[in-house]
């Protein structure tokens, strides 16, 4: 029997309130956001924003808890845009969405900053009794590669490499994790080419392996194509994550065609869409799923949203956190 | 018709805007134009509210004070007025009024169409929301959208007025969609609406009219989605009322050359933040709609001095001549402090008149400025 363990890819909404503090704080323009100096106003704003993202979380029963990734101005670029080597410039589109980063030009040798283990030692501390066990989210490399822009490396492949071992020096400052979620959406919407392919699967690997925690690489916004599929499934991880909401079908098809690992994550919750699905409709999704595939048992089956949920208004995002723990804990529908 | 030749019956003068055929572009040349060349300056839309008005946008949500709706429409009319004023006195030859009747531009209309739902705001970049909105019912038109916005700007300006309306296409992808089977559906039946909305405009006089589509750049593979949604619009519009189509911030390779085909006179482009890079990608193949290009920075506090916005200005001659070239920011200001937004706005028809009398001269020597060789 597998279990099912409800969470999420990580960056949740900013509490309203937040929205408009931060703002008055921080400023409207490319230069105001986040770059790992800020001072005591806004660091205090954003450890009560942390504390709330926790109580969501708490309150809604997650079984994986996670900082809410509040900082992440530049989305899952951050990590690159607190780093010295790296200038962020004009701000270009969030992959095929209404939503906007700065483009990192790594300029010089990159050197792991700590900022993600930072945020997650606060967390830690921030974690109440009650709570699920801590999750880390990072960017897997490919993405993290993909959203940047190189003058320093060259070629593609030696960036990749370099932006993994940076990875693998954030990874190895982290406290103790229970999960990490590397979110790969790249290897969907701009896959890697044949030679590079391998090499992404081998630098996932490598951060992967960095940690002790279990490893869920979350693909999303479709399905990763069959090559880059063949080879992530080469590294070590403990689930790769599935994007449900946007097309089972192709997903369904890598699985049964190249199999999986032996956990699985379920993006079932769309983060995109206002709509809040039934406890009762994830359940039957994840019942469907593994009818689907008979010849495996998972023993950690995740149920996640399909992507981050920092797209939807705090209201929904919240409803549907509560849909995710309802589901995976076997409970009725969310009565209001 | 194969030989090239027009078949019986397609020879004529097309009726609906944006054929191409009719000069639609004279009409906005200022009578006491200085220069023989004439490069249209106008902004995309917004513009930062006066602070008094977001005061009063305030004071209206609050019972505490007697301040109501009425308060509100004169506080909205006399900001119209006044940044429509402050658009003249920076020299633009065709204005707006700084959408000071808007909050957002896709609230603003989602809140006047039924079938519209509000949960509150999501991010779009950095600390910039918007109150994205759900469609939860069949769309419908209902209270009025634009006109009476027009009327008003229209009556206090002396210059030629646009009206910047966000396009279907946006206003279906940048809404959650709860109801229809398909983004696709949504927007065919918001293009109804806005047809409506812009005959409606036609009527009361509007001659600039720019359809606002940055979701096309989002989400570029639908671009014939856009297509037909502009199809739409533009059935029964007057073939001289000027259509613009304005783009930002995206890939814009992956749209062109495809968006030559939509039935509009210009495409208005954010080219300053990426600093022109994507200048190669409108040259070929030659690019046959007018640009209208953006010179100045939307998300930048700095004002660029002349001297820069006017080399910024020659990019645009790598892809049209002077005669196609429309001068305009990258994007609508109204992120910006309302000094920067002048500053940045009144720097930019300084530039554009000293280009222009450049041009005059002979003087420019770039892409299709460049003066034709003596044979």
């Amino acid at each position: 029997m597998t279990e099912l363990v409800a969470t999420t890819p990580g960056l949740l909404p900013l509490p309203d309130w937040a929205k408009g503090e931060l703002s008055d704080l921080k400023g409207h323009q490319k230069s105001d956001l986040i770059d790992g100096t800020e001072g005591e106003a806004v660091t205090e704003a954003y450890d009560r924003v942390r504390a709330e993202e926790l109580d969501w979380q708490t309150e809604a029963g997650l079984d994986r808890v996670v900082g809410g990734q509040a900082r992440w101005d530049d989305n899952i670029a951050h990590p690159l845009s607190m780093a010295d080597a790296v200038d962020t410039r004009g701000i270009v589109r969030y992959y095929d969405n209404n939503n906007f980063y700065r483009e990192p030009v790594v300029v010089g040798e990159l050197t792991a900053t700590g900022d993600v283990a930072a945020e997650l030692d606060a967390t830690a501390e921030a974690l109440d009794d009650g709570a699920g066990d801590l999750q880390a989210v990072l960017p897997g490399p490919y993405s993290l590669a993909d959203l940047a822009t190189d003058e320093q490396y060259g070629d593609e492949a030696a960036f990749l490499d370099a932006v993994a071992d940076f990875l693998v020096d954030e990874v190895e400052q982290f406290p103790d994790v229970a999960t990490l979620f590397l979110l790969e959406p790249s290897l969907v919407e701009n896959p890697p080419e044949a030679g590079i392919d391998e090499r992404a699967g081998a630098a996932i690997d490598r951060v992967a392996t960095a940690t002790e925690a279990d490893v869920v690489c979350h693909t999303y916004w479709g399905a990763v194509p069959e090559k880059p599929y063949a080879h992530l499934m080469d590294a070590d991880l403990d689930a790769v994550g599935f994007d449900f909401v946007s097309d089972h079908e192709a997903n369904l098809y890598n699985i049964t065609e190249y199999g999986t690992t032996d956990d699985i994550a379920l993006g079932l919750v769309d983060g995109q869409n206002t709509r809040v699905e039934g406890v009762e409709t994830v359940r039957e999704r994840v019942e469907w799923v593994g009818e689907q595939i008979p010849a495996q048992s998972f023993d950690t089956t995740y149920l996640t949203a399909n992507t981050e949920l920092f797209y939807l208004p705090v209201n929904r995002a919240r409803e549907k956190l509560a849909v995710l723990a309802r589901a995976a804990a076997g409970e009725e529908e969310v009565t209001a | 018709m194969t030989d090239g030749w027009p078949e019986v019956g397609d020879g004529g003068t097309r009726r609906t805007a944006a054929d191409g055929g009719a000069d639609v572009r004279e009409q906005f040349r200022p009578d006491d134009h200085s220069n023989d060349h004439f490069l249209l300056t106008t902004v995309v839309g917004s513009y930062p509210k006066p602070k008094w008005l977001n005061r009063a946008e305030e004071l209206v949500e609050d019972d505490e004070y007697d301040f109501g709706e009425d308060h509100l429409t004169e506080a909205h009319d006399d900001a119209a007025r006044l940044i429509t004023r402050e658009h003249e006195r920076a020299g633009l030859d065709v204005v707006v009024d700084g959408e000071m009747r808007r909050n957002e531009m896709v609230e603003y209309f989602a809140h006047r169409i039924d079938g519209y739902e509000f949960n509150g705001p999501v991010k779009v970049w950095g600390h910039n929301y918007f109150d994205k909105p759900s469609v939860v019912d069949e769309v419908s038109y209902g209270e009025q959208w634009l006109v009476e916005e027009f009327e008003f700007t229209d009556g206090v300006a002396s210059h030629p007025v646009k009206v910047p309306i966000t396009g279907p296409y946006t206003l279906a992808n940048w809404s959650f969609n709860e109801h229809y089977d398909d983004e696709e559906t949504l927007a065919y039946e918001l293009a109804d609406l806005v047809n409506e909305e812009v005959e409606a405009l036609v009527e009361a006089g509007a001659r600039y009219i720019q359809i606002d589509e940055p979701a096309l750049a989002t989400t570029p593979d639908d671009h014939a989605i856009v297509g037909e949604c502009l199809e739409r619009i533009v059935e029964d519009v007057p073939a001289d009322v000027r259509l613009g189509l304005h783009v930002c911030y995206g890939d814009y390779s992956r749209i062109y050359p495809e968006v030559l085909d939509f039935p509009v006179h210009e495409f208005d482009l954010e080219l300053a933040n990426g600093e022109y890079e994507q200048v190669p990608v409108f040259q070929d193949p030659e690019f046959t709609k007018d640009l209208a290009l953006g010179v100045v920075d939307a998300h930048t506090a700095e004002v660029e001095p002349v001297e820069v916005i006017k080399e910024n200005i020659k990019k645009g001659f790598e892809i049209v001549p002077p005669e196609r070239l429309t001068i305009s920011p990258d994007c609508g200001l109204k992120l910006l402090p309302r000094d920067v937004a002048y500053g940045k706005t009144r720097n930019m028809v300084q530039a554009v008149r000293e280009v222009e009398a450049e041009l005059d001269a002979g003087e420019i020597d770039v892409g299709f400025a460049a003066a034709p060789a003596d044979d």
